[in-house]
């Protein structure tokens, strides 16, 4: 039963796209089936490791295949072209995130041309929120693996601290789509948060000293006020075919 | 010990002594007060039989000029309301200065216990005691505690709480109200209660008013414990919105009792009733904030009104929803929701100050007379006890609450994504008072035979809430150690990191496709960025991006912190402006990195003068709409405006300097301390163009001569330029020499602001 329907729901959306026609579709959602099961038992070993549940998988993978335009993988041109990004100030930053391989809670870096549907899961499991049976041991490395991402996207040479420039440019590119920018406070407010991280995590510094760049755990510190593990989530449930429609993209 | 032992006697003596005297004198003026009226009538028969005579004898008797005479009833009126609100106030100082009470009694006991005295001594020397009228209540004491907390709501815990809230208030409060009504209608059944007259419309009417939670009771609780913002915004929330729910099913079963029968057709129509209630009262206090915050875009000549536009303005947003029986409450939260962005953005600091604490004022004032003159109405007031009814209404009231919030909790977790623990259910549970609003809307109702009883059951529900719940809410929350609010200052880091947050998740929500609560607020505040605020702002204020403002902000407390400590040197624990740390320890690595910065040309040179000149003109116009004030030099305000821009110039030296330094060779020594300026005597007189005070804001020697230094150094770089140009080779050296000059202009800046 979960097979025709998937056919039924792939051949539907698909028809949408306008670019083939329906017979190509057929043919493609019939092949498609032979691989159903192989599909059902890859998704079942992702919800295991990344703790989705299989709805939302399908979900996710529904709206990865969009996205990719039926590839295996999809790269950044594929990211930048969703409409609604445009106007996101951070955007660079967020479809950087999805390709670097620090988030994919394996020990390399760098970042990637292409990302699979497995990477893209990896990267969407650090919005997952905590339910009810999370103990607290779970929560806290809960927060500690979100902040681990916020850090990532902060430090952009990957040398383990968020340095005066590497901070100055998260502000500026905050500031970027608010209109006229004044480069000169968009610094300065870099400079003070700067300034508060570094005097709230070592109070006594002599006028020689100098202060690197904030480490994960200064960054840990002085973010513990906005518990990270309920803020910094979204809710996987709702993906529906419908509004996957609405951010059609020509491809 | 022995010596302390006496003292403390005495200290501990001496406020109880003082309140004995308060009270004292406040009996006695009231005692006289009500007795004058007498005496003042018979004065006035006296005066008008001598009078009489007067006019005819007038020739032969000439009366003695009255050197002091006694008019009391002339200022009765006001005097006796200054005399009220003196009273309660007295009360509420007292309870501060003893500190063993206050820590265990909430204040809203101790007050309707002083009021409960105060009754009493009232009906002692059997005078009229004013009773809570409800036209009082609701008209005058009502809506300034309701303002103040509208416009301070924390607007992002409440809205993303929405739903929950909402629940709560509609389906919580229609909850209460059938089940208290329904139950208490089986229990009047019950044969030997002497209760038959009571008919089931009656028992629902008395249901709706007894349901509903009290915001009052519930601000004057949880001020003091200082619970988690979740917890507080859930049942502050609830028990704003239930305002409306309240309204409706008043009216509706007051309407019904008269009637007699009810129809699906009433049924329906109060369906339609409560949805026109909420949203037209929402509509008309949104109207009434639009207006006020256009009407702030232009008040910058006349800065001393502005708070009270704030006021006005919300005050009518509350009188016109009641006058078309809308949710008054509903209202005014909505103007001050909708009207504090843009009004914090046009008005001067001062402004903002007062509208700050004018409104804690009147809210505090208002809570105090509402609790005193709960006790007195309670002394007053015709009783009609009745054990069952009375035992009973208690009892249900509690189990209906508690019911409501286990089943409600227990549905909404599942659409919740941070669910509420058993403590947060048991916490809101227990904080769902009854107050003023209860008992005023029993005042209402019509006189019959049950309006005693109900009135005397009412009374009885919100003195257990206020007085059993309000004292033990605080033990039980340290003992199940319930999350407490936060005390931390305000950081930025948090503000930008809120921030980016924010885009971050709805970026990521455009990835996923998924149109959530993230994107549609993005989409909101790109509405309101490109088309609401450029109506309702004044000025270049309208692009400001929150970041900046929030900036500005916090730049202007730690500066004005720096002030009221006196002196720089003294102040303790800034991070941002002294300690420790300070901008070299941030800024010194990267010159010392040795990235080579290419040699500037004289073109960029003056671009890089321009940004810094410019945003400097630009902080000095945000400084001087912050201090604003219309006739008279204020020492305060431009010691504010000099430190902050005495540090802003700093900034704009340090940035200046790390622009013009070229660490191209590595033999350069990187802190070279060598100050080249010519002397700073010369008083700079920049701003004679743009001060209002003109030629008086001349002989000021501290600001203009640091700025005389900046503007020194600007032509500087230029000169050296030049000289560049001519001789190629010479470039370097010259570049040199500048980074020499004008690398770390250190020492002599630090001693002067340390």
């Amino acid at each position: 039963m979960p097979n025709s329907s998937v056919r039924v729901q792939r051949a539907r959306a698909r028809s949408v796209r306008g670019s083939r026609t329906g017979r190509a579709g057929g043919a493609a959602a019939a092949a498609m089936g032979a691989s159903q099961t192989r599909s059902e038992h890859r998704h079942q070993d992702l919800a295991d490791r990344t703790g989705f549940s299989l709805e939302q998988i399908k979900n996710l993978h529904r709206r990865f295949q969009q996205l990719s335009g039926d590839e295996e993988t999809i790269s950044k041109e594929n990211l930048e072209s969703i409409p609604a990004l445009a106007n996101n100030p951070i955007r660079k930053q967020i479809i950087g995130a999805f390709f670097d391989k620090r988030n994919q809670n394996r020990d390399e870096v760098g970042s990637c041309e292409q990302i699979g549907f497995e990477q893209f899961l990896m990267v969407m499991s650090h919005f997952r929120p905590p339910s009810l049976k999370t103990t607290a041991e779970e929560k806290e490395a809960m927060r500690r693996e979100k902040l681990r991402f916020l850090f990532n996207m902060h430090d952009t040479d990957n040398d383990g601290t968020i340095t005066l420039v590497e901070y100055r440019k998260v502000v500026e590119e905050l500031l970027s789509k608010s209109g006229a920018i004044e480069e000169e406070t968009a610094k300065a407010i870099a400079d003070a948060a700067m300034l508060e991280v570094a005097s709230t995590n070592v109070p006594a510094m002599g006028p020689d000293d100098f202060y690197e760049g904030i480490t994960f755990e200064h960054f840990e510190q002085i973010l513990k006020g906005l518990e990270m593990e309920t803020r910094m989530h979204i809710r996987f449930l709702d993906v529906d075919t419908t509004t996957m429609r609405c951010g059609k993209f020509t491809s | 010990m022995a010596e302390l032992g006496p003292s403390r006697r005495i200290s501990t003596g001496a406020p109880l002594t003082g309140i004995f005297r308060v009270l004292l004198l406040v009996c006695v003026s009231v005692a006289l007060a009500s007795r004058d009226v007498g005496t003042n009538e018979t004065r006035s028969d006296a005066a008008g039989e001598a009078q009489a005579p007067h006019q005819t004898n007038s020739t032969i008797h000439k009366k003695a000029f009255p050197v002091l005479s006694l008019n009391y009833d002339h200022v009765r009126k006001p005097f006796e309301i200054a005399l009220w609100i003196l009273l309660a106030l007295l009360m509420k100082l007292g309870f501060h200065i003893i500190p063993r009470v206050s820590s265990v009694v909430p204040e809203s006991c101790l007050l309707i216990g002083v009021g409960l005295l105060v009754g009493g001594i009232i009906r002692a020397i059997r005078e009229e005691a004013p009773v809570l009228d409800a036209k009082l209540f609701f008209l005058y004491l009502l809506p300034p505690i309701i303002l103040d907390a509208g416009y301070f709501l924390p607007i992002r815990a409440f809205t993303e709480n929405m739903g929950t809230i909402l629940v709560f208030a509609v389906v919580g409060t229609l909850w209460n109200a059938f089940f208290i009504g329904g139950m208490i209608y089986a229990v009047c059944q019950i044969e030997g209660a002497e209760l038959a007259g009571v008919d089931l419309l009656s028992c629902m009417l008395f249901g709706t008013i007894v349901s509903a939670v009290d915001p009052v009771a519930v601000l004057a609780v949880f001020e003091e414990i200082h619970i988690n913002e979740l917890l507080y915004i859930l049942v502050f929330g609830e028990s704003l919105l239930n305002d409306a729910v309240t309204v409706v099913l008043y009216h509706l079963f007051e309407e019904f009792s008269h009637a007699g029968t009810v129809t699906v057709v009433d049924a329906f129509l109060g369906v339609a009733c409560f949805f026109v209630v909420s949203l037209g009262g929402i509509l008309v206090g949104a109207i009434y904030g639009f207006l006020g915050a256009f009407t702030s875009r232009f008040t910058s000549h006349t800065r001393v009104i502005e708070p009270l536009f704030v006021f006005l303005y919300s005050y009518m947003a509350y009188l016109s929803a009641e006058v078309f029986h809308l949710s008054g409450i509903m209202s005014l939260i909505a103007c001050g929701v909708i009207m504090r962005p843009y009004v914090e953005a046009n008005v001067s600091h001062k402004s903002y100050t007062t509208i700050k604490y004018f409104m804690k004022m009147w809210s505090s004032v208002s809570e105090t007379l509402i609790f005193i003159f709960l006790g007195v109405s309670t002394v007053a007031g015709p009783h009609a006890w009745n054990w069952t009814f009375v035992i009973f209404t208690v009892v249900l009231c509690l189990v209906s609450r508690v019911l409501g919030v286990i089943g409600l909790t227990f549905i909404i977790n599942k659409f919740r994504i941070v669910k509420l623990t058993k403590k947060d259910q048991f916490i809101m549970a227990y904080g769902g008072l009854r107050g003023a609003i209860a008992f005023s809307l029993g005042f209402l109702l019509t006189e019959n035979e049950m309006k005693s009883m109900f009135l005397t059951a009412i009374i009885t529900v919100i003195f257990f809430t206020v007085f059993v719940q309000g004292m033990t809410i605080r033990p039980l929350v340290e003992l199940l150690a319930v999350k407490r609010k936060k005390e931390g200052k305000v950081s930025i880091n948090e503000e930008i990191h809120t921030q980016f947050l924010d885009h971050l998740l709805t970026g990521i929500e455009d990835v996923c496709g998924h149109y959530g609560h993230h994107h549609w607020k993005d989409k909101l505040n790109r509405f309101n960025k490109t088309y609401v605020k450029k109506w309702l702002i004044a000025g270049d204020r309208s692009t400001e991006p929150q970041l900046i403002s929030f900036y500005n902000k916090m730049e202007m407390k730690q500066a004005m912190m720096l002030v009221e400590s006196g002196s720089a040197a003294r102040l303790p624990t800034l991070p941002t402006l002294l300690s420790s740390a300070s901008m070299q320890n941030i800024q010194l690595k990267e010159s010392a990195r040795g990235r080579v910065i290419p040699s500037i040309s004289k073109s960029r040179e003056q671009e890089i003068r321009k940004i810094l000149r410019g945003n400097l003109q630009n902080t000095k116009q945000r400084l001087r709409s912050y201090s604003r004030h219309d006739l008279f030099m204020d020492p305060f305000e431009d010691n504010v405006s000099e430190v902050r821009f005495r540090k802003q110039r700093m900034e704009m030296e340090r940035r200046m300097s790390h622009y013009l330094t070229v660490p191209a060779n590595r033999q350069e020594p990187p802190a070279v301390r060598k100050v080249c300026f010519e002397p700073e005597h010369r008083v700079y007189t920049y701003d004679d163009s743009e001060s209002p005070r003109g030629p008086a804001a001349r002989p000021r020697p501290g600001p203009p001569e640091t700025v005389g230094l900046l503007k020194e150094t600007l032509p500087r770089p230029n000169q050296s330029s030049k000289r560049g140009a001519e001789a190629p080779e010479q470039e370097e050296q010259d570049q040199l020499k500048l980074s020499r000059c004008l690398s770390d202009p250190g020492p002599n800046k630090e001693d002067d602001h340390s």
